[in-house]
C-alpha cells in the first residue's frame, strides 16, 4: 500500500491527470452548491446568505476526520502552510477586501466564468493575474513583514501539546454546533 | 440519478462533497486542496513570455516556477466541472453584471468590470501575501488545524465582511 502510494505520487503524468480530475470534482460541487455565483458570496459577506460558510465548515468537518484517522494510520502527510501575524492576519485582510470587491476566490472564479459570469471571465482572473504578478514583482520588499509574528507551520494540537483526536473531536462539535445554530435561527 | 441534474443542492451535500475530495487528493496525491498559486505561476508564465528568463528569475518564481504541475490542473478542472454542472442543469447563462451589484451600482458593465478587476489585483495580491486562498487555507488547512490557516481565513471574513459592508451599506 505504502509503497504504491510513493510510486504514484512519484508519477508526474499521473498526477497532473489527478489533479485535473480532482478539479473536475471540485468544480461540480462548488457550482451545486452555488459558489460559483457573485450574489451567494457577496450574500456571505453581508451575513444575509450563509451558503458559503455552510460549505466550507461541512467540507472541513468531514476532511478533517477522514485525513485524521488516515495520518493515524500512517497512510497521509500533512502539509501545514508557515505563517505570521504579518502574513496570515494582513495578507488575510488585505484578501478579504479583494474578495468582497471581486465577489469571487481564486477557486470560485474559474466556476464562475464556466458558469457564465463575465466579470469574472474577462475582469476578475485578469486582475488576480495582476495581482499575484504584483506580489512576485514585491515579494523581495515584503519579506521583512512576513515574518512579523512568526508562528511557523505549528498546529493546534501541537501547540496545546495534545493527542490530535483532543482538538479534531471538539472543533468538530463546535462546527457541528455552529451549523444547527444557523439553521435553527433561519439563516 | 436525477440529482445530478439539478442546479442547487444543499449546501451540506456540496461541502461534503469536498471534505471526502480531500481524503482523496491526500491519499492519491499527497496534496491538499489549493488554487491561488496557479494565479502566481500563469502570472510568471506571462511574464516570462514577454520579459524571457529575466522574469522567471525572480525570488519568487524560483520558490513557485511558473510550471504547469498539480495544482495548476486542479484549477483547470475546475472550469470543466463547474462548466458541466451548469450546462447539464441548465443553469448556464451569460451574465455581465450579477443582479445584487446591479441592484445597488446600475446595470453597468464597464464599471463592474473595473470594480471586478481591481477586486482582482487585491485577491491575487493578498493570496499570495497571505499564502493561500479561501480553499488552501480556507477548508484544506483548517481541516489540517494549521494555526497559520484558522488565523488567514478569519481574517478573509473580518476583511471581506468589513468591505462589504463599506461597499453596500455605506457606498451602495
Amino acid at each position: 500500500m505504502d509503497l504504491l502510494l510513493k510510486t504514484l505520487h512519484a508519477n508526474k503524468k499521473a498526477q497532473l491527470g489527478l489533479g485535473f480530475f480532482a478539479g473536475v470534482i471540485f468544480g461540480f460541487l462548488l457550482h451545486k452548491g452555488g459558489a460559483t455565483k457573485y450574489d451567494v458570496i457577496i450574500g456571505q459577506l453581508l451575513l444575509r446568505d450563509f451558503t458559503v460558510v455552510k460549505i466550507m465548515l461541512s467540507a472541513v468537518v468531514v476532511g478533517m476526520i477522514g485525513i485524521h484517522v488516515m495520518k493515524s494510520l500512517g497512510w497521509v502527510r500533512f502539509h501545514p502552510k508557515v505563517g505570521s501575524v504579518g502574513m496570515s492576519l494582513l495578507g488575510g485582510l488585505v484578501f478579504g477586501v479583494g474578495f468582497a470587491v471581486l465577489g469571487y476566490c481564486p477557486g470560485t472564479i474559474a466556476g464562475a466564468a464556466a458558469n457564465g459570469y463575465l466579470d469574472a471571465l474577462v475582469g476578475g482572473i485578469l486582475g488576480i493575474l495582476i495581482g499575484t504578478g504584483l506580489f512576485a514583482a514585491l515579494f523581495p520588499r515584503f519579506k521583512r513583514i512576513l515574518v512579523l509574528g512568526r508562528f511557523g507551520d505549528i498546529t493546534l494540537p501541537k501547540l496545546f501539546k495534545a493527542n490530535h483526536w483532543f482538538v479534531v473531536v471538539p472543533v468538530a462539535a463546535l462546527i457541528v454546533l455552529l451549523l444547527v445554530w444557523l439553521e435553527s435561527s433561519g439563516l | 440519478m436525477e440529482w445530478l441534474f439539478e442546479a442547487r443542492w444543499s449546501p451540506y451535500a456540496a461541502g461534503a462533497g469536498i471534505g471526502l475530495l480531500s481524503w482523496l487528493t491526500f491519499l492519491l496525491s499527497n496534496k491538499p486542496i489549493g488554487c491561488s498559486t496557479a494565479f502566481s505561476r500563469t502570472a510568471g508564465m506571462i511574464e516570462k513570455k514577454i520579459r524571457g528568463d529575466k522574469a522567471a528569475a525572480k525570488p519568487y518564481y524560483q520558490q513557485f516556477p511558473p510550471v504547469v504541475d498539480w495544482e495548476w490542473m486542479l484549477v483547470l478542472g475546475i472550469f470543466l466541472g463547474a462548466f458541466i454542472s451548469a450546462a447539464i442543469s441548465g443553469d448556464f447563462r451569460w451574465v455581465w453584471v450579477p443582479d445584487v451589484w446591479a441592484a445597488a451600482f446600475g446595470p453597468s458593465p464597464v464599471l463592474r468590470l473595473i470594480v471586478a478587476l481591481a477586486g482582482g489585483v487585491f485577491l491575487g495580491f493578498g493570496a499570495r501575501w497571505a499564502g493561500g486562498c479561501t480553499s488552501g487555507h480556507g477548508i484544506s488547512g483548517t481541516m489540517q488545524l494549521a494555526v497559520s490557516s484558522w488565523v488567514a481565513a478569519l481574517s478573509f471574513f473580518v476583511g471581506g465582511i468589513a468591505a462589504a459592508w463599506l461597499i453596500f451599506r455605506v457606498l451602495g
